[in-house]
């Protein structure tokens, strides 16, 4: 059996976040109904121009710049020419030969190991609109709010190797794009999309074998189980001596399999040319140095310097710069209280209860200012650290703040040593047995002991001091 | 003097010193349309309520002291490729029948700020493609001069109706000469300005790197008139040139001493009848006696902007008129009977036999394979008829040439033969090509008694050169001052 080499490439579409659609003002929105936010420009109706919007060219570069993309000094935009009813004025503007942002590059990491995969351009283009089936089967609509909304077009070089390769490839933009600030990238919504390319190959030959493209992917899940399926399909064709088709397949999510769309016959020839409408995009070197210096930092800057300078695993790093709102949350947090306590619980306690709550960290009840407050007193001791999550679990579910809570509750440590003293020798009383176990040199007795003392204290005594004077007591000194 | 005879100017003045009213000049020009254009059949729909309401509130305004603006009353008739709020536009289209535009075209809102009172919408070649008007969907427009001829095209009905004293002023589009040949042709003055000078937002488009918005008129005042409230940045097309608009109406030079006027040797060769011929070096002549220097200057790659041309007319049109599928507006055939059909079906039927073979032309030179062969070429071509015109203003200020090589051609003349229908086009396709200004103005008449016109051109963005280049000939020549002669009860000249 021949050994095969997967070649996959990925084209991803990111909605930008505009406030106005690409080429005029109607406002870009999510449901609604249909037909809601149209105009005679992004209907295309006879005699209507496109105006490009400047905005989306800013967050386009701005994109660009994020995914080491050279930014064109020139750059234009084509009509892309089919037949089809979302599709108002039977082209599609985009930009065919003068991308926006041409090659660049970003790092995936999968398992441990550092990849940098190209990106061959990143260009913008409009959105269709959404073709609508009725119920009663009387016949279809169009919905075109979506119409015209600015996409930012992502290709990458047919460097991914695996499945896995991809979905860290796509996790990656997708991080990038939303520190970036250039989109919500949000799947449910439409978003972010994505299509993938991919061929096999004989382990070791530098050309390409014949691809398949798949579209219908709706997460990253998706795209990973889409290609592992059509990698196993297309081995097992090639195994047996055959060829694959080039052809369009649609990943079907219910069977995990893909199924034909359109073979390469059927392929369109979209007789691109450029759009007289409009005028070419020439950028001000100053201005662009302008946004190249606006340019937030980055997910891998940013976990390379939390690791550094907060003193935490790359691991831990990695987790919490994967969304910049996360990363700011842990910064604020940890400018407040121990860094690596503060990681601790941001990513224990707090993402466990936020992904109990199906919330993000946006919605994160608990402030990074009310989480420091929580662990500060515990380092002052006022609170001890099983007392602590039964109060975060309260900030999170009530909303209150650490302080109040212990105050509320009566939780405040019990460190005062006669305090504990007294207890400790009404423990030592009421438990003879073990008490003697622990004088003859049973240390496991010791644990027990203690429980006893948390225990009559419903969990506020000191356990470190309660285990101090009960040695003390006992005469294990 | 009836008010259907007067310039546009003349009856601007009029309204705005209470001479006559918006209303008088209104009901006479629809008295005029219907006396005699059931001979010429200019306008394919009028808009009688909507004209006498938009002349009474300009009424108004005199009445009360306000400004009724530059074009005060005066009656104007639209090609009907230009998008009126809530009036059917068809471009001369069987597909567009019962559109109605939803928004104002950039000119209309200006023109209709100015105190235009629209007519109605005029006939033209189905999307602006021909050059007799025969290509209409509905039915021919006919010369004023001669009935039994063409009135030139594809503005055809907007230059007829100016001609027959219709409306003092129509606004039509200029892709290829779609101004100039049937202003030509009809007598008129028609300018086509520079590419950018005036926004197309709300021309339905054919070419959009080509097409261009402009007016027609019986004197270059009234043209420049009509420039200068049209022109101007327009941040809906952004094509449209960032300049403000110059002073338009200036008095003529006294003289042209010093003035150099290139006549290009190429225009000589390219099928010229010889009348006029005689009517343009008399034309020349006029300038020469008024002291302008008359130099020869060459346009080499005159002869290649007809196959450049029809290149990238025809890609750009494959593209625009991809809309029209049925699905949002307009016409649908083959429904119920799955999609393709009715694409197929819709477009089989809506489009004439012109239009389609352009988009058949522009889809095939578009095509992967052809696109380097074909419409690349074309682009360089185009470079080069631009620098062309570029050299040739190098030595002189302004460019005089025939406006088309024939006078008006007998309807179904040349209907057979596209080819040379297209050759009719040779001496004005490489303005648009280059994206110049240029003027159609009425020089004199053929033996038929049919008019010939001169066309000049001038540098991009120099319409005021242009305009007073062309007033010049106006004042020392009564030309454009005759009518034809047209009426109740008149018979058709054979």
């Amino acid at each position: 059996m021949n050994s095969w080499e997967t070649v996959i490439g990925l084209e991803v579409h990111v909605q930008l976040k505009t406030e106005s659609k690409l080429f005029c003002s109607c406002p870009v929105g999510w449901g609604g109904e249909p037909n809601s936010r149209v105009c005679p420009v992004c209907l295309g109706l006879p005699g209507v121009l496109p105006v490009l919007n400047r905005r989306a060219v800013e967050l386009a570069v701005r994109a660009g710049l994020a995914l080491n993309c050279r930014t064109a000094s020139f750059s234009k935009f084509d009509r892309k020419n089919y037949y089809y009813p979302d599709l108002p004025k039977a082209y599609q503007i985009s930009q065919y030969d003068r991308p926006l942002n041409g090659p660049g590059w970003i790092d995936i990491s999968v398992d441990d190991a550092d990849r940098r995969i190209g990106i061959t351009r990143a260009h913008l283009e409009e959105d269709a609109g959404k073709l609508v089936h009725f119920e009663d089967g009387s016949g279809s609509g169009v919905d075109y709010n979506r119409t015209g909304v600015p996409l930012l077009e992502i290709v990458s070089e047919p460097e991914l190797r695996t499945p896995r390769e991809a979905h860290e490839y796509l996790k990656t933009i997708h991080g990038v794009m939303r520190y970036a600030g250039v989109s919500d990238c949000d799947m449910e919504k439409g978003s972010f999309r994505c299509d993938a390319n991919i061929s096999l190959r004989p382990a070791g030959s530098r050309g390409l074998g014949v691809k398949v493209e798949i579209k219908n992917m709706n997460s990253f899940k998706a795209v990973e189980k889409a290609l592992e399926y059509e990698e196993r399909r297309q081995r097992r064709i090639l195994d047996k001596g055959g060829a694959v088709v080039q052809e369009t397949r649609l990943f079907v999510a219910e069977s995990g399999k893909t199924r034909s769309m359109r073979s390469k016959e059927e392929a369109h020839d979209y007789r691109y040319f450029p759009d007289p409408d409009l005028v070419p995009v020439v950028l001000d070197p100053a201005w662009l140095e302008e946004e190249r210096k606006k340019l937030p930092e980055l997910p891998a800057a940013r976990a390379q310097r939390f690791a550094r300078e907060y003193g935490i695993p790359a691991y831990d790093a990695g987790v919490l710069t994967a969304e910049r709102e996360l990363a700011d949350y842990f910064e604020a947090a940890a400018r407040l209280a121990d860094p690596k306590t503060a990681s601790n619980w941001v990513m224990v306690e707090l993402l466990g209860k936020l992904k109990e709550a199906g919330k993000g960290i946006a919605e994160s009840p608990v402030s990074p200012e009310g989480l420091a407050e929580l662990l500060s007193l515990v380092v002052r001791g006022t609170i001890s650290g099983k007392t602590a999550k039964a109060v975060f679990a309260e900030m999170f579910s009530a909303g209150s703040s650490a302080s109040d809570i212990v105050r509320e509750r009566g939780l405040v440590q019990i460190s005062d040593a006669a305090e504990l003293e007294g207890i400790v020798d009404r423990v030592i009383a009421d438990n003879p047995g073990p008490a003697e176990e622990v004088r003859s040199g049973k240390d496991k007795a010791i644990a027990f002991l203690v429980g006893q003392a948390m225990k009559a204290t419903r969990g506020k005594a000191n356990p470190r001091e309660v285990n101090r004077i009960l040695k003390e007591r006992l005469g294990r000194n | 003097m009836k008010i259907h005879e007067m310039t546009a100017s003349r009856i601007a003045a009029g309204v705005r010193a209470g001479e006559f009213s918006a209303r008088e000049a209104a009901l006479d020009a629809l008295k005029r349309i219907g006396e005699v254009d059931g001979t010429v059949r200019a306008f394919l729909r009028l808009d009688p309520e909507g004209a006498l309401a938009a002349a009474d509130r300009i009424d108004e305004r005199v009445a009360s002291g306000e400004d009724p603006g530059p074009l005060a009353g005066v009656p104007v008739g639209l090609k009907d490729n230009l998008c009126v709020e809530g009036r059917e536009v068809t471009c001369g289209s069987a597909i567009l029948a019962g559109y109605a535009a939803p928004y104002d075209a950039t000119v209309v809102a200006r023109l209709r700020a100015s105190g235009a009172v629209f007519l109605g919408q005029l006939n033209m070649d189905e999307f602006a493609m021909g050059s007799s008007n025969e290509n209409s969907s509905y039915g021919p427009v006919r010369n004023p001069w001669d009935p039994c001829r063409v009135p030139g095209g594809s503005s055809g009905g907007a230059a007829a109706a100016v001609a027959s004293r219709q409306c003092a002023l129509a606004l039509g589009s200029d892709t290829g000469g779609s101004i100039r040949q049937p202003a030509s042709l009809c007598g008129v003055a028609g300018l086509k300005p520079t590419y950018g000078r005036v926004s197309r937002y709300g021309l339905i488009a054919y070419a959009s790197s080509l097409d261009q918005i402009g007016p027609f008129a019986r004197s270059v005042e009234d043209v420049a008139l009509a420039l200068e409230v049209m022109a101007g940045p327009d941040p809906r097309d952004s094509t449209s040139a960032p300049l403000p608009v110059p002073s338009c109406r200036r008095e003529p030079p006294p003289t042209l001493e010093g003035m150099r006027l290139g006549v290009p040797a190429e225009c000589f060769s390219e099928g010229m009848s010889a009348e006029v011929e005689e009517r343009f070096r008399e034309a020349c002549a006029v300038y020469r006696d008024a002291g302008a220097e008359l130099v020869e200057i060459r346009l080499p790659r005159l002869p290649d902007s007809v196959a450049c041309y029809y290149i990238i007319s025809t890609a750009e049109a494959s593209s625009n008129l991809a809309r029209f599928d049925g699905v949002q507006y307009g016409i649908r055939s083959g429904a119920g009977e799955g999609m393709i059909e009715m694409y197929q079906q819709t477009r089989a039927q809506g489009f004439g036999p012109e239009v389609k073979r352009r988009i058949m032309l522009g889809t095939y030179v578009l095509s992967a394979g052809y696109y380097e062969a074909f419409y690349a070429r074309a682009l360089k071509v185009r470079r080069l008829i631009k620098d062309d015109f570029d050299r040739a203003f190098e030595t002189c200020g302004c460019i005089l040439m025939p406006t088309s090589p024939t006078t008006a051609f007998r309807l179904g003349e040349k209907t057979a033969d596209p080819l040379q229908m297209y050759l009719s086009d040779i001496f004005t396709i490489g303005v648009n090509l280059a994206g110049l200004p240029a003027i159609s103005i009425n020089c004199g008449f053929d033996g038929a008694g049919l008019p010939v016109g001169l066309q000049i051109i001038a540098p991009a963005f120099e319409e005021p050169r242009l305009l007073d280049v062309a007033r010049f000939f106006e004042g020392r020549t009564r030309h454009h001052l005759r009518s034809p002669v047209l009426g109740p009860g008149e018979e058709a000249r054979g």
